[in-house]
C-alpha cells in the first residue's frame, strides 16, 4: 500500500508559554522549541505499522519552509521511505484551502492508496484531510482511532466518538484519514536515527513544480485571514478565596454546603 | 615389598587389565571435558571485543583477594563460610585427585616433590580437608532440601526449581571424598590385618572413622571396597569435570578467568563498542545489544559463570519491589540461551533472534535503576549494570522507548532539562537569594574560582531548588568564590546515558563541556551525585570535581564554616547513602562526618542495610519518569528501614533521594512521624553567619 | 450578505443535541435580520420528534427522512446537503465529532469558505465576517476574517453560544423535503457503534463530582480525591490525561471524548480547564477549582477558586468535612 502522510512543523506547547508578540501580528517566536505535530507523529507511525503488516511504502510530505524539513527529516528516521517539502515564498499565508490545495496537487503527482493526517495542529482547525479528501473527490473519516486492512480495496475504521465510544465504519481505498492521538505507540527516534538519514535526499517542490494558478495559494488566495493574536481580558472568572489553608477550607465548606455538595 | 591390597594399576576387571580402562577413563574424560569446553567458547569467539588484559597487576590483586581470598562471601556468613571451607578443601584436594587419576595406570605413582616429609604434611591436610569437605557438604545439603533459604527459589516465570542441581553435584562431592577415603582406609585396614606398616590417617578424619569401621573385615571384602571405591571415584570424578561446563558450577573452573577479567572501576560505563572511539560513533550499523552475540566475551563469560545464588537479586531494589528485574535470571536466562544455541553437542542453533521479546522483556530491562547493589554482592564479580545500559542501546536504536522516556527524553534534547522548561529559566532559583547571596553567572566574561554545577531537578523542580538555594549559601558562608553556568547548563545527561541514549549524552556531555571550559574555573563542586558521577566518570577533560559534602568537612576543619548546636535535640537522625556517592563513588565517610559536624546531632545507622549494602530510593534522572509495575515503591521500602533504625529525621545527600523519600514519607503514610531533609538545608540552617 | 442561512441539527435517540439551540443563537447574532433553517436528517418517529422540538427555535425546517441516513454518516449527510442547498448558503454546524467529519469536505464541495471551531463573533462587514478562535490548545485567541460572499460553513464550539431561557419561541413550519434527497451510496459505510466499557460508576448520573486532572501528579495521589468525595458523599471523576495514564477507567473521564456530566457541583481538581474538558460539563453546575497556577483558565470558568497545591489543600478540606460532620 503506497501511504502519504501530511505532516507539520509546529512549536512546542507543552512547557512553552505562548505570548504574544508586541503589536499583537504574531506569537513570540524567539524562545520556542519546534517539533513535528504530535498527531502527524501519530499518523507516520500508524502508516509505518500498515506498511510492515502489508507491504508498500511510506512517503511523508510537508508545507513550510526550509526549517520544516527537519520535520520530514525526522519522520524518515522513524522509518518513512520517502519525504517531499513543499516550500513557495508564494506559498506564504495560504489558508487552509491553499494548503489543502498544495497538497492535492502533489497527491496528483503521485499514486496513493492511502492519505493520512493529523486530526488536529497548532491551530486547531481540524480541517486539512476533510479539504484534501474532497479535492481528490474520495472518501474521509476524521478522528480516526483505529484502522483495519480489509483488503486492497477497503479498510475498517474506527473513529472516537462522544461519550468514549467507537463508530466502526468500513471505507474504501483510497481515502483519507485523519489521526486521532493515542492510536498507537509511536517508536523512539533518537539522534541517532536523525543522523542516519541526514544525508537522504528530500526533493523540494514549488509552485512552478506544482503547476498551480496563483490565486490559487498563499495570502494572494486566502480567503480565511488570521487578523492578530491576543490574550482575551480576562474576565470576573472564580471568587478567589483568601487566608490561611484551614480559613479557606472553612470558608469553602458553607459555600459547599449552600449549594448541595456535602451530603 | 608386597602391597597390602591389589592395586588399581595391576588388577584386572572382568578379564580386562585395570590399567587399561583407568587410562581410558581420564583420556575419555579429559578429552570430552576438552570438547565440551571447545563449544562453550564458539560463541565467545563471535561476541564483542572487550578491554581486559590491561591493569594487570590490579587483576592479579583482584584474583588474590576476591577469588583465592573469597573476599565477598562472608557478607552471607553461614553459606560464606562454608562455601570457605568447601573451595578451600577442594584447592587442597586437588594434587589427591591427580595423584589418584594416575594411580590407576602407574602403580604407587607419587606426584614430585610429594614423596617425602611434605608428602606426609600433605596427607594429614588431606585427611582433614575431606572431612570437613564431607561436613560442609552436609550442612549445604540440609540447608538446600530442608531449610531452603528465599533467595534460591525460582519464581514460576523462570521456570523450574533447581534444588535437583544443587542436591546433585552435593551428591557428587559426597560421593568423591567418601570414595576417596573408602579406597585409602581399605588400604589401611588391609595394611594393619597383615601386620605390615599402616600409612598413618588423621584423627577424628573420614578415612580415620572408615579405618575403624572396616578394622573387622576380611581381606577379600577390603578387597572389594578398594577396587570398587577406586573405579567409584574414577568414574564420578570425571563425570564431574564434564557437569561442570553443564551448569552453574561451572564457576568451579572459571571463576577465577572471571574475577581476573574483572571490571575494575565502578561508576563509569563501558564505551558502546570497545575500539570505537567517541568521535566515530556514528559509523556504527547498530548499537547496543539486541542479539545474544552483540554481548562482549566477558559478559557471555559472566552468564557462564553465575553461580545461581541469587546474593544480587536479594539485594536488588527493584526485584524488592516486585518489578520484573531479577538480576540472578538476567545471568541464568543468559546462560541457558548460550547454553541452547551453542550446545555441547549437535550443531549451533540457528541464526539469532533479538533478545527482547525472547528471553528478556522491555520492561526488566527498563527497571534498573543502575544502583550497583548487585554488583557489590557477586562473589564472582558479574556485571550488570553495562549490559543493562547494552540491551537499553540496542532498545533505543531500534526505537523500542517507552512512552513516559519519550518526552523527557525530546525535551533534553531541545531544552537540555527533561521537563522541557526554558534554557532561560534554569538559574530562576537564584532570585529569592538576590539580596543576601547573590548567584554570580559565569557569562558574559564574568569567572569564579569555583563553578557549582546544579543540574537539572535543583534547577528546576520547586522543592529542589531549596537544595541550590542552601548550597549557595554553604558556599557564600565559606567564602568561596563561585558561580554558575546558568542557561548554558545543560543536563548532566548521567541517566541519558544509562538509559541508552548514547547519542544524546554525547552532545549535552560536549555543551557542558564547552560551557564548563569556556567559564575559566578551576574546579568544581556538585551537591547533586549524579551529575557527581557524570563529570567525574562520563566526561573528561575537566577541572576536579568534589561533592559539597567533601567541602563542607574541609570548611568546618578549617574554621571557614561554623555550625549551631542541632536545633532539635529530641530528633534521631539517620543518613541514607546515595547509590551515586556510596557504592559507585565510595564516598561513605565524607557525607557522615558533615552531618556530625552539628554538635549535639544524634544520629543512627541502618544497620545491615547502610554503607555500601544501602537501599535505593528509587532511582534518579529518567528513572522519575519511567512509570514502573511494581508491588511497592523502593521509596517505601527505605523508609521503613529508617523507622525501623529509630530515626524520625532521614538525611539525604542527593535530589532525587530527597524526591522519592520525601514521597515515600507520604504514600507509607508517615507524614508527621518521619520527615527527610537534604544535607545541605540541615548544614543551613545550623549555620552561624557573621552579620 | 446573500446566501440563505442554515444550521445542520445533531439529535440522539428522538431528542435534540443542546447544540441545536446554540446555533439558532449564533445565527442570530450574525445575522440578526436573517432566519435561519433548520435541517435535521434521519430516519422514523424520532426524526418527527427532533423536527418538533427544533420548530421552536427556528421558523423553518427542512425534514430529511431516509433509512439511509437512520446512523448520522457524515459522508452520506455531506452528499445530502451538497444537492439541497442553495448557492453561496452560508451553513452553522456545531464543532463536534460529526462536525469535524462534514464541514472542511463539506465547504470545498460547496466551493465557499470554512471557518473551524469559531468561540465568539466580531462582527460581519458587508461580506467579511469577524471571528474570534483560539490556537494553541487554547493558550492565545485570535481575530480572524473571512470572504463569505460565496457562502460558508462555519463551526461553532458547543456551548459558547448560550442559550437565554426567556428567547420567543419560534413556532416554526417542518417542511418534508425528502423528496430531494439524492442517490446517498458513499465510500464510506456505516458498521456500529462499539460503547465505551461500562466502568464500575455512572458519573454522569451523580449530582456532586470530585474531578482530577495533570495537578494530581501521580496515581498514588488519588486516594486523596478518594478521601474528599467519600467525606463529601460524592464521586471521583477526571479529565483526559489521567485516563491516557491508564490512572482511573475512561468511564471517568469528563469531557467531549469522554462522558457528559450534570453535577449539582463539581470540583475541579488540579485541572486547566482546557475546552476539551470543560465541554463534557453541562448545566451551570456550581464548579469550585483548586489549582496551584494562578492563571488556569479554569478560574475563568469557575465560581469560586482555591490557589494552592491540591495535594496539600484537600487533605485539609477533607479533615475539616470529617470534623464538621
Amino acid at each position: 500500500m503506497e501511504i502519504l502522510v501530511c505532516v507539520k512543523r509546529v512549536p512546542d506547547t507543552a512547557e512553552n508559554e505562548i505570548e504574544v508578540a508586541g503589536d499583537g501580528s504574531d506569537i513570540e517566536r524567539d524562545d520556542l522549541v519546534y517539533s513535528v505535530n504530535e498527531w502527524d507523529n501519530y499518523a507516520v507511525e500508524e502508516a509505518i505499522q500498515i506498511v510492515d503488516k502489508v507491504g508498500g511504502s511510506v512517503t511523508v510530505i510537508s508545507v513550510g519552509d526550509e526549517e520544516a524539513e527537519e520535520v520530514v527529516r525526522r519522520e524518515m528516521a522513524m522509518g518513512a521511505n520517502h519525504g517531499i517539502l513543499l516550500s513557495d515564498d508564494a506559498f506564504e499565508g495560504s489558508d487552509g484551502k491553499g494548503i489543502a490545495t498544495l497538497l492535492k496537487a502533489a497527491v496528483d503527482k503521485g499514486n496513493y492508496d492511502l492519505i493520512l493526517t493529523g486530526a488536529l495542529a497548532d491551530d486547531g482547525a481540524g480541517q486539512i484531510g476533510g479539504m484534501l479528501a474532497a479535492m481528490l473527490d474520495v472518501p474521509y473519516a476524521s478522528v480516526v482511532n483505529s484502522i483495519e486492512t480489509l483488503d486492497d480495496k477497503k479498510l475498517k475504521v474506527g473513529r472516537e466518538i462522544e461519550g468514549g465510544n467507537q463508530e466502526m465504519s468500513e471505507i474504501d481505498l483510497p481515502c483519507v484519514l485523519s489521526i486521532q492521538t493515542g492510536i498507537n505507540e509511536p517508536r523512539y527516534v533518537g539522534i541517532r536515527g536523525i543522523r542516519k538519514v541526514a544525508s537522504v535526499e528530500i526533493p523540494v517542490w514549488g509552485a512552478a513544480d506544482l503547476g498551480l494558478a496563483a490565486d490559487s495559494m498563499g495570502a494572494a488566495g486566502a480567503r480565511v485571514k488570521r487578523l492578530d493574536y491576543f490574550l482575551p481580558e480576562l474576565g470576573e472568572g472564580a471568587e478567589i478565596l483568601e487566608g490561611s489553608m484551614e480559613e479557606v477550607a472553612e470558608k469553602l465548606i458553607d459555600l459547599l454546603k449552600a449549594k448541595g455538595g456535602i451530603k | 615389598m608386597e602391597p597390602a591390597l591389589i592395586s588399581p594399576a595391576s588388577a584386572t576387571i572382568f578379564g580386562i587389565p585395570a590399567n587399561i580402562i583407568y587410562i581410558l577413563i581420564p583420556l575419555i574424560g579429559i578429552g570430552t571435558f576438552a570438547y565440551i569446553i571447545f563449544r562453550r567458547l564458539t560463541p565467545l569467539l563471535k561476541a564483542a571485543p572487550d578491554d581486559r588484559f590491561n591493569r594487570i597487576p590490579e587483576r592479579i590483586r583482584s584474583v588474590l583477594k576476591i577469588w583465592l581470598g573469597q573476599w565477598r562471601h562472608p557478607r552471607y556468613m553461614l553459606p560464606g563460610v562454608v562455601h570457605i571451607f568447601l573451595f578451600a578443601g577442594f584447592l587442597i584436594v586437588g594434587a589427591r585427585s591427580t595423584q589418584l587419576m594416575f594411580i590407576g595406570f602407574v602403580d604407587g605413582f607419587q606426584l614430585p616433590g610429594f614423596s617425602g616429609s611434605f608428602g606426609a604434611f600433605y596427607n594429614v591436610l588431606k585427611d582433614y580437608a575431606t572431612t570437613w569437605i564431607l561436613i560442609a557438604v552436609a550442612i549445604a545439603a540440609v540447608r538446600r532440601a530442608i531449610f531452603k533459604p528465599a533467595r534460591y527459589a525460582v519464581p514460576p516465570q523462570y521456570g523450574k526449581d533447581h534444588t535437583w542441581e544443587a542436591l546433585l553435584v552435593l551428591g557428587l562431592i559426597a560421593a568423591l571424598v567418601i570414595s576417596e577415603s573408602l579406597f585409602e582406609a581399605s588400604l589401611v585396614a588391609a595394611q594393619t590385618h597383615k601386620g605390615l606398616h599402616a600409612e598413618y590417617t588423621a584423627p577424628v578424619t573420614l578415612v580415620w572413622f572408615f579405618k575403624h569401621l572396616l578394622s573387622g573385615s576380611s581381606l577379600a571384602a577390603l578387597q572389594g571396597v578398594h577396587s570398587v571405591s577406586y573405579f567409584i571415584h574414577e568414574i564420578t570424578f570425571f563425570f564431574f569435570l564434564c557437569f561442570l561446563p553443564m551448569g552453574k558450577h561451572f564457576h568451579v573452573i572459571i571463576s577465577i578467568f572471571n574475577v581476573f577479567f574483572m571490571r575494575l572501576d565502578r561508576g563509569n560505563v563501558k564505551p558502546v563498542r570497545y575500539g570505537i572511539d567517541d568521535d566515530k560513533l556514528d559509523d556504527l550499523e547498530s548499537f547496543g545489544v539486541k542479539v545474544f552475540e552483540d554481548f562482549t566475551w566477558k559478559h557471555m563469560l559472566d552468564f557462564y559463570t553465575c553461580v545461581d545464588c541469587g546474593r544480587c537479586s536479594d539485594h536488588c531494589p527493584a526485584n524488592a519491589a516486585g518489578r520484573p528485574l531479577s538480576p540472578r535470571f538476567i545471568s541464568i536466562k543468559g546462560r541457558d540461551y548460550a547454553f541452547k544455541h551453542y550446545p555441547w553437542i549437535g550443531s549451533n542453533g540457528g541464526p539469532s533472534k533479538p533478545l527482547i521479546g525472547d528471553i528478556y522483556s522491555e520492561d526488566e530491562i527498563w527497571s534498573c535503576t543502575t544502583c550497583g547493589a548487585c554488583e557489590q554482592e557477586c562473589p564472582v564479580t558479574i556485571e550488570y549494570i553495562d549490559k543493562m545500559v547494552d540491551l537499553r542501546r540496542g532498545m533505543v536504536d531500534e526505537g523500542l522507548v517507552p512512552q513516559s522516556l519519550q518526552k523527557p527524553l525530546s525535551a533534553l534534547e531541545k531544552r537540555g532539562n527533561p521537563w522541557g522548561k526554558m534554557e532561560k529559566k534554569r538559574a530562576d532559583w537564584t532570585k529569592d537569594l538576590a539580596e543576601e547571596t547573590p548567584v554570580k553567572i559565569l557569562e558574559k566574561g564574568k569567572t569564579a574560582a569555583t563553578l557549582y554545577f546544579v543540574d537539572s531537578i535543583s534547577s528546576f523542580d520547586d522543592r529542589m531548588q531549596a537544595i541550590a538555594r542552601a548550597t549557595a549559601r554553604i558556599l557564600n558562608a565559606a567564602g568561596i568564590d563561585f558561580g554558575i553556568l546558568g542557561k548554558a547548563e545543560k543536563d548532566s545527561g548521567h541517566e541519558v546515558r544509562r538509559f541508552g541514549e548514547e547519542m544524546l549524552f554525547q552532545d549535552l556531555k560536549d555543551q557542558n563541556t564547552d560551557a564548563i571550559l569556556n567559564s575559566g574555573v578551576e574546579n568544581i563542586v556538585t551537591a547533586d551525585p549524579h551529575a557527581y558521577n557524570a563529570l567525574n566518570k562520563d566526561y573528561s577533560g575537566l577541572p576536579p570535581v568534589e561533592h559539597i559534602s567533601q567541602t563542607i568537612v574541609r570548611n568546618v576543619k578549617a574554621g571557614k564554616i561554623r555550625l549551631k548546636p542541632v536545633a532539635d535535640t529530641g530528633k534521631t537522625y539517620v543518613y541514607h547513602d546515595p547509590c551515586y556517592l556510596g557504592r559507585h563513588n565510595s564516598l561513605y565517610d565524607d557525607p557522615r562526618a558533615a552531618v556530625d559536624t552539628i554538635p549535639g546531632l544524634n544520629r543512627v545507622e541502618m544497620a545491615g542495610n547502610c554503607r555500601d549494602r544501602s537501599f535505593c530510593c528509587g532511582g534518579g534522572g529518567l528513572m522519575l519518569f519511567y512509570e514502573p509495575e511494581e508491588e511497592q515503591r523502593m521509596g517505601v521500602i527505605r523508609v521503613e528501614m529508617a523507622k525501623k533504625a529509630g530515626a524520625d529525621v532521614i538525611v539525604t545527600a542527593c535530589p532525587f533521594c530527597l524526591v522519592n523519600i520525601e514521597d515515600a514519607i507520604k504514600v507509607a503514610g508517615l507524614e508527621g512521624e518521619m520527615e527527610a531533609i537534604d544535607l545541605c538545608e540541615l548544614i543551613e540552617q545550623h549555620l552561624i553567619i557573621e552579620d | 450578505m446573500t446566501g440563505q442561512v442554515f444550521a445542520y441539527i445533531r439529535h440522539k435517540e428522538g431528542k435534540a443535541d443542546d447544540s441545536a439551540q446554540e446555533l439558532a443563537v449564533a445565527a442570530g447574532k450574525i445575522f440578526p435580520d436573517a432566519s435561519p433553517t433548520a435541517i435535521v436528517s434521519g430516519a422514523g418517529s424520532d426524526l418527527d420528534a427532533v423536527c418538533s422540538e427544533v420548530a421552536a427555535a427556528y421558523k423553518e425546517v427542512w425534514k430529511f427522512d431516509n433509512e439511509a441516513l437512520a446512523y448520522p454518516n457524515a459522508e452520506a449527510i455531506r452528499k445530502l446537503l451538497v444537492n439541497v442547498l442553495p448557492q453561496d448558503a452560508v451553513v452553522l454546524v456545531a464543532h463536534d465529532t460529526f462536525g469535524m467529519d462534514l464541514s472542511p469536505g463539506l465547504s470545498i464541495k460547496l466551493d465557499s469558505v470554512f471557518i473551524s471551531d469559531v468561540v465568539a463573533f466580531d462582527g460581519l462587514e458587508g461580506d467579511t465576517l469577524k471571528v474570534i478562535r483560539q490556537e494553541f490548545s487554547g493558550q492565545v485567541s485570535t481575530h480572524s476574517s473571512c470572504d463569505i460572499s460565496a457562502g460558508a460553513v462555519i463551526n461553532i464550539r458547543p456551548g459558547v453560544f448560550q442559550v437565554e431561557e426567556s428567547g420567543a419561541a419560534a413556532d416554526g413550519q417542518v417542511v418534508d423535503k425528502s423528496g430531494d434527497i439524492p442517490d446517498l451510496t458513499v465510500g464510506r459505510r456505516f458498521l456500529e457503534v462499539v460503547e465505551a466499557e461500562v466502568g464500575d460508576v455512572d458519573i454522569t448520573k451523580e449530582d456532586v463530582l470530585v474531578s482530577v486532572g495533570r495537578g494530581i501528579e501521580d496515581e498514588d495521589n488519588i486516594e486523596i480525591a478518594d478521601e474528599l468525595a467519600e467525606a463529601m458523599g460524592a464521586v471521583v471523576s477526571c479529565s483526559r490525561p489521567i485516563v491516557d495514564a491508564k490512572w482511573l477507567e475512561k468511564s471517568r473521564q469528563v469531557g467531549t471524548s469522554g462522558q457528559t456530566v450534570k453535577p449539582k457541583v463539581y470540583l475541579a481538581l488540579g485541572i486547566s480547564g482546557s475546552f476539551q474538558h470543560l465541554g463534557g460539563l453541562k448545566g451551570n453546575p456550581y464548579i469550585v477549582a483548586v489549582n496551584k497556577n494562578p492563571k488556569a483558565p479554569i478560574f475563568q470558568v469557575a465560581d469560586v477558586g482555591v490557589v494552592q497545591d491540591l495535594l496539600e489543600f484537600v487533605p485539609v478540606l477533607t479533615e475539616k468535612i470529617q470534623e464538621s460532620k
